[in-house]
């Protein structure tokens, strides 16, 4: 008779659920994970990692089509989507299985199964149809999200696709409509505008990445213009006509409404909270629209009974959701470190080309909230290193509190400032101020000189520009 | 090998001190246990003796230099067969070493109360010194805030000292000054005292609610630099109004019999005296002794009541005042009280007592008297829980059986820190003390 009981038990895989079940384990305790699909959960099977890929392949792609500004010659060039979505899967594929490995090697003991709430302590989980009862002191529910469907807009996988079918797209599609300019919509536009599909780009907000700084916005809806894309902000996709080969799709802008004809949409408006079938009903787990509300340590309205990741709300980002879960268990142990997650200190990350990478407040955010700012501003066209890369486009923009020195947020767009913008979540973590910013030492050639001079510019001493 | 001499900490909570003179010039000879410099701590000037034996190479921190961190190398010892010209003394000032090369002659008794420990925090953000080189090597412990937090701090006049850090292993973040800020604590000390330098960069962060010294529309007038003392009193004092909710117990005691009393002491002895305030002393030691729960001083976590009466005497002396303490006055004769007294009133007013000699007393005494100050009430000097205030003995009219009569009456004013005794404990001492001093014949039981 296998284990049923447990000191914590975590329900769902994903890089929540997995990372707050090893750190139990770390800590000594008795760990289970549920999971009823695949373990690392969409961020690793349908989300941040295969996107990758894909958009890895694409970037190369761009690159070869502009071989000859680099002296090479690449000849005919071209690409086999199958063989690029087959490398995506098989990237998934590889850290499904590491995911598998670490948590047997903590010692998790993992069912593949769906899982319900069945009582104080204890979890009812359904292996096809094989149904038992398992029991642990502390439950924690990390079952994520999934892509929302808008009435109208529902995705069908043929025609319409969500994510996941865009994943594994069988088709080039000549004419692309992408409904949502957030990162998930971004990225596939920014992907398939790479392979050559004309995308359109349709964002209700008045500009693209709403949630970024409006001037990154800016020049990110510039710099996919530039690429071909067609940006429509401030405009709805009222409704899809879904024929046997196309959609017609009715948009309407600033009153007007227009008929345009694609071959494929993908439909990217937002995500919901994975919280239906977990038993929460008849407990005092509190949820609203479609998240669990949680206090500050992930704990519900039910005792015992923790939420952490997408299903606890926004920012619905795997990052996110790992130290949310870390500072659950580490809660539950009694650790005495343990501190709650100021939202200011997540980074975003967007891998669109260019790509656009963040940390705190913008500066209208920052405004609003009563600053008085100093703001610096670099250009990748002062950077050395940019300009070998042949990536001169681009822009670091860096607030600070002008009374205090603290840097309230950081703003990148350009080549791998995805990879850069962890040197400001330190340095906001830490709780430097723009001296110990300019104090630091950073490499030359690098693109990461970039952050220095930013800081440099909001005091007005940027040397390069 | 080139010996460096480091500035010494005279007691445990000292941070830095002005080094006052040097009794030695570059080139003499020394032997350990010369008396090689002097050095002004919080009240006191201290002797710095060598323990090595050498010549004098380099004296690196000028006589009259203040705030020089404890530890920061203040001058270099040669040793037999080195000259000035074959040692790099620069080199070996900042190399430092791990142990002070000269000590205080005495060796300080631990502070018994945990006095403000927190003063080595803001010294920390002073710059230091300019003579000393080494960044003040260890001038007490170190304090973890982040860069945010203690600029944050400084702009609201913050001691980081006085704030509890909730970030990483206890760190002072953001989040901690804002709390500080909000709850109107952790204002800095001001005797937490920045070097020259910050001073002139940028106001200290002063007391409190200081108002700003440079108001428009002042006449001329002429500033007199704080001293340590001064600096101390100011950061002592208002720590204690502050954070000690002081209440006020006043009580009129018929002194009559005890001058009787005292003019029959002195008759008999030869020459010395006793004075008033010995026999206050005194009486203050025994009712403490029968009200232990008066001799007590405040800690976060627990009141502790001390098993000895030492009572601190403020005594003044040029540029401010200190409190030599009498130790064990509950075990002691008014003579022993007079005799100990007036050795340490003395060498105070020279500025020569030990740091064990005016620390860590349980109870104050402060006597104005005989500046015909009819009563008033004191500051309490802190950790301790309370101070007696003796006014002038004077002639006053008093009621005795219904009928008026005339009585030498001395008034006394106990302040308290409601946190440690409360108001009815409060009377009880005083009213132990009253009749001890009424009838000073019962102090002899």
């Amino acid at each position: 008779m296998a284990d049923t009981q447990f000191d914590i038990l975590v329900i769902g895989g994903g890089p929540g659920g997995y990372v707050s079940a090893i750190r139990a384990a770390q800590l000594g305790m008795k760990t289970a994970l549920v999971e009823r699909e695949h373990l690392g959960g969409i961020c690793l099977n349908w989300g941040c990692i295969p996107t990758k890929a894909l958009l890895r392949s694409a970037e190369i792609y761009d690159h070869m089509k502009h071989a000859e500004s680099f002296g090479l010659s690449a000849g005919t060039i071209g690409f086999d989507l199958d063989k690029v979505v087959q490398r995506s899967r098989g990237v998934a594929k590889q850290l499904n299985q590491g995911v598998g490995h670490l948590l047997k090697k903590n010692k998790v003991t993992v069912f593949m199964a769906a899982a319900k709430l069945a009582g104080s302590g204890k979890v009812e989980i359904d292996e096809k149809g094989k149904k038992q009862t398992l029991s642990a002191k502390h439950i924690i529910l990390a079952t994520g999200a999934r892509a929302r469907d808008l009435p109208g807009l529902e995705a069908d996988g043929k025609l319409v696709w969500n994510y996941k079918h865009a994943l594994v797209a069988d088709t080039m599609p000549k004419r692309l409509l992408v409904i949502g300019s957030g990162a998930i919509g971004i990225e596939f536009a920014s992907f398939f505008n790479s392979l050559g599909s004309d995308v359109t780009v349709v964002e209700v907000m008045d500009r693209v990445l709403p949630v970024e700084d409006a001037e990154i916005s800016g020049l990110a809806h510039k710099a996919f213009e530039k690429k071909g894309m067609k940006i429509m902000t401030g405009a709805t996709v009222k409704g899809l006509k879904r024929g046997a080969k196309e959609v017609v799709a009715t948009i309407e802008k600033g009153g007007k409404s227009t008929e345009q004809t694609f071959d494929r949409v993908i439909s990217a408006v937002g995500i919901v909270g994975n919280v239906e079938d977990l038993g929460l009903e008849s407990t005092k787990v509190k949820v609203d629209r479609t998240h669990v509300v949680i206090d500050e340590w992930c704990q519900t309205g039910e005792p015992g009974v923790y939420a952490i990741g997408d299903i606890a709300g926004a920012p619905w980002l795997a990052h996110k959701a790992s130290h949310e879960g870390v500072i659950c268990v580490e809660k539950i142990a009694g650790l005495k470190d343990v501190h709650p997650l100021d939202v200011k200190r997540i980074p975003g990350c967007t891998y669109c080309q260019p790509q656009v990478a963040s940390v705190g407040l913008t500066e209208a955010a920052a405004k609003e909230a009563g600053y008085e700012l100093k703001v610096g501003r670099f250009p990748f066209m002062g950077n050395g290193k940019a300009i070998a890369l042949g990536e001169p486009e681009g822009l670091v923009k860096t607030v600070f509190d002008a009374k205090t020195g603290e840097l309230l947020g950081a703003h990148m767009i350009g080549a791998e400032v995805t990879e850069l913008i962890q040197g400001y979540s330190v340095a906001k973590t830490l709780e430097t101020t723009e001296v110990d910013l300019m104090h630091t030492v950073f490499p030359h050639p690098t693109l990461s000189e970039m952050m220095h001079e930013s800081v440099l510019d909001a005091y007005g001493r940027a040397v390069h520009f | 090998m080139a010996i460096p001499v480091l500035m010494p900490a005279l007691s445990p909570t000292m941070t830095e001190g002005k080094l006052a003179t040097w009794l030695v010039a570059e080139g003499d000879k020394i032997s350990a246990g010369d008396v090689i410099a002097e050095i002004e701590t919080d009240k006191a000037t201290m002797e710095v003796e060598a323990v090595d034996e050498g010549t004098m190479g380099k004296i690196i921190v000028a006589a009259g230099t203040d705030n020089v961190a404890v530890n920061a190398p203040i001058a270099v010892i040669l040793e037999d067969g080195e000259d000035s010209g074959s040692v790099d003394m620069d080199a070996v000032a900042g190399s430092g070493g791990p142990a002070p090369k000269a000590e205080a002659k005495p060796e300080p008794a631990p502070e018994p109360a945990p006095a403000a420990a927190s003063a080595p925090a803001a010294k920390k953000e002073a710059p230091a010194p300019k003579p000393a080189p080494a960044p003040a090597a260890s001038s007490g412990e170190r304090v973890f805030a982040s860069p945010l937090a203690r600029r944050m701090a400084e702009q609201a006049g913050l001691d980081l000292g006085q704030i509890t850090g909730t970030g990483p292993n206890g760190r002072i973040v953001k989040h901690d000054i804002e709390e500080a800020i909000a709850g109107g604590t952790g204002k800095a000390a001001p005797a937490a005292a920045p070097a020259p330098a910050a001073a002139t960069k940028a106001p200290a962060p002063s007391l409190g609610a200081a108002p700003s010294p440079d108001v428009p529309g002042l006449p001329e007038f002429d500033e007199i630099p704080n001293t340590n003392m001064r600096k101390v009193i100011a950061r002592r004092l208002t720590e204690s109004k502050q954070f000690a909710p002081h209440f006020y117990l006043t009580v009129d005691c018929e002194i009559d019999a005890l001058l009787e009393v005292r003019k029959q002491l002195n008759g008999k002895l030869d020459g010395e005296k006793v004075s008033v305030n010995d026999l206050v002393i005194k009486a203050s030691a025994q009712a403490l002794k029968k009200v232990p729960a008066a001799n007590a001083s405040w800690t976060d976590e627990a009141i502790r009541i001390f098993k000895s009466v030492d009572i601190s005497v403020a005594v003044a002396i040029e540029g401010g005042l200190i409190t030599p303490v009498i130790r064990g006055a509950q075990n002691k004769g008014a003579l022993d009280i007079a005799r100990e007294m007036k050795d340490l009133a003395s060498r105070a007013r020279d500025g020569k007592l030990m740091p064990e000699e005016y620390q860590g007393g349980t109870f104050s005494i402060s006597n104005l008297g005989m500046f015909g100050i009819k009563d008033f009430c004191a500051v309490i000097n802190p950790p301790q829980g309370a101070i007696l205030a003796i006014g002038a003995g004077e002639q006053r009219p008093v009621v005795k059986d219904g009928a008026l009569a005339v009585a030498t009456v001395m008034s006394c004013t106990l302040s308290v820190d409601h946190r440690v005794v409360d108001g009815a404990v409060g009377a009880e001492f005083l009213a132990a003390f009253k009749k001890l001093i009424e009838d000073p014949l019962t102090m002899l039981l």
